[in-house]
């Protein structure tokens, strides 16, 4: 083996690496505000007592955990445009992701919303509040807390997930250590530096995640 | 007690429920004035808890009809929160919101229900949390108060929406013995301003304190209804003087 070990192209284009970082948390954080939200939505729609609304809740969420994500990103980039919805890569992406996120969110928060004591519900039933009231004052902060946990690992999956969206030009970390491998042919420096990069990144978003957590939820339980 | 229409809290007629095919309540019929206090007693599983939520809807019944001060309850409920207006409900477990300090525990359903102003809310709040006598611990969640604590908040928290009507399942039930008298002693100052109540509880010496009619239900009928001298000294059914003998002794 006579390969030298040179890092210095790879340190050298640390403008497009910073990039490619500030690429990934745009779009990741996007796609788990927007993906919480749809998330919210469709445990609703899975829980109603409507029929139809249940029905598509449970097959928008069943077709998502049951394909590949990197699929979903190619529907999204170069199926949409058949019918008329023709986006970026970064915004297919996000996109993509958002989907992707929603479906596994919506299970979560759904087992967070079941673990609430009924009584709670009924207390508010019985102070005159409406159901809506009653989910968005009395049940939603102590049902994601009681999953937050598990809400975060998604999260962060989905952000690691998010390199593959480098296959449809999104300009995410991925994406330009490809270029600069492409330029530079220094596979083993750039992937492990890469590798090192998302470590990191996960490492400050499970900070980021538990800090929001500690604030959020700081109210003591017995 | 003489009862016209206009003086009743509510009225119960030919009320029937079934869980499934189990009858849980039969036949009830029940005629509350206003200012009455009524404890309500039986064995478990009779149909009390059932009973006093059917009143604000927290279930629904299969026959019969519920008024509470005049208005009819639909039987889907379509207008249970005009009702709960008027009706507060405590609970065995308290059921405060772990999440929200005692102070806003109390002010939520005066914001979002009765679109009380903030400063509005606060004032009322404290208000009952004196009465209460627990203003000190307002800023506290409900993890950090005593059982007894939390059930004054409780109460507090269903008097904020001013109700005619208090409707308590088993409140000292889930108690530590030293924390019953706390409560009790709350509930009986707020029978002595004269609000309508109906108490389901197997505390004896509430019932005798404060109680204009004491009644006693068994396999979701009411089996025996009378003043609480007669109830206890005089019980004119044989089910009540077993179930009496069980508690008194216990
Ligand atoms: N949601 C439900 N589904 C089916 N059966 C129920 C339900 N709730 C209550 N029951 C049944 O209805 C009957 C009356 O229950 P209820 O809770 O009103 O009794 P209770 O007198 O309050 O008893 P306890 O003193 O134990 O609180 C019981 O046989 C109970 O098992
Ligand atoms: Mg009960």
């Amino acid at each position: 083996m006579n390969y030298s070990f040179d890092f210095t192209p790879v340190l050298a284009a640390w403008p497009m690496l910073l990039e490619g970082i500030l690429g990934t948390l745009r779009m990741s954080s996007l796609s788990m505000v927007f993906g919480l939200t749809l998330g919210i939505v469709f445990m609703m729609m899975r829980m109603s007592r409507q029929p139809v609304l249940r029905t598509i809740a449970i097959g928008y969420i069943e077709l998502i955990r049951n394909t590949p994500i990197l699929v979903q990103v190619f529907f999204v980039f170069f199926g949409m445009p058949a019918i008329g919805l023709r986006l970026s890569g970064e915004q297919a992406a996000i996109l993509a992701m958002t989907l992707n996120c929603g479906a596994y969110a919506a299970e979560i928060v759904r087992g967070g919303v079941q673990s609430i004591r009924p009584g709670q519900i009924e207390a508010g039933r019985a102070l005159g509040l409406h159901t809506a009231d009653i989910y968005r004052f009395i049940v939603f902060r102590p049902a994601i807390r009681a999953v937050y946990p598990a809400l975060c690992s998604q999260f962060i999956l989905m952000m690691l997930n998010s390199s593959l969206v480098s296959s449809v030009s999104a300009e995410e970390l991925t994406y330009f250590a490809q270029t600069l491998d492409s330029q530079t042919f220094r596979s083993f420096e750039i992937y492990l530096t890469l590798g090192v990069i998302y470590l990191v990144l996960s490492q400050f978003f499970s900070a980021a995640l538990s800090m929001i957590g500690r604030v959020y939820f700081s109210y003591p339980t017995k | 007690m003489s009862v016209n229409s206009s003086q009743k809290a509510i009225e119960m007629v030919g009320v029937n429920k079934w869980y499934g095919p189990l009858q849980v309540l039969k036949g009830i019929d029940l005629d509350v004035s206003r200012g009455e206090h009524i404890v309500l007693c039986g064995p478990s599983g009779s149909g009390k808890s059932t009973l006093i939520r059917c009143i604000n809807h927290l279930e629904e019944i299969q026959q019969g009809r519920i008024s509470v001060n005049g208005t009819e309850l639909s039987q889907k409920g379509t207008n249970a929160d005009h009702i709960r207006r008027d009706v507060g409900m405590v609970f065995q477990q308290f059921n405060l919101f772990p999440h929200l300090t005692v102070l806003e525990n109390c002010m939520l359903a005066q914001r979002r229900v009765r679109k009380t102003s903030a400063a509005e809310a606060k004032d009322k709040a404290m208000r009952h949390l004196e009465r209460v006598h627990i203003a000190e611990q307002a800023q506290k969640y409900p993890a950090q108060l005593s059982g007894g604590q939390q059930q004054r908040v409780a109460i507090a928290r269903a008097l904020c929406m001013d109700p005619k009507i208090m409707l308590f399942d088993e409140p000292t039930s889930a108690l530590d013995p030293e924390m019953v008298k706390e409560v009790l002693d709350t509930m009986i100052s707020l029978a002595d301003g004269g609000i309508t109540m109906i108490c389901v509880t197997h505390e004896m010496g509430f019932a005798r304190a404060v109680a204009h009619r004491v009644i006693f239900m068994d396999r979701g009928e009411i089996i025996e209804s009378a003043k609480p001298d007669a109830f206890f000294s005089n019980p004119s059914h044989e089910r009540t003087r077993a179930f009496l003998s069980q508690i008194l002794n216990h």
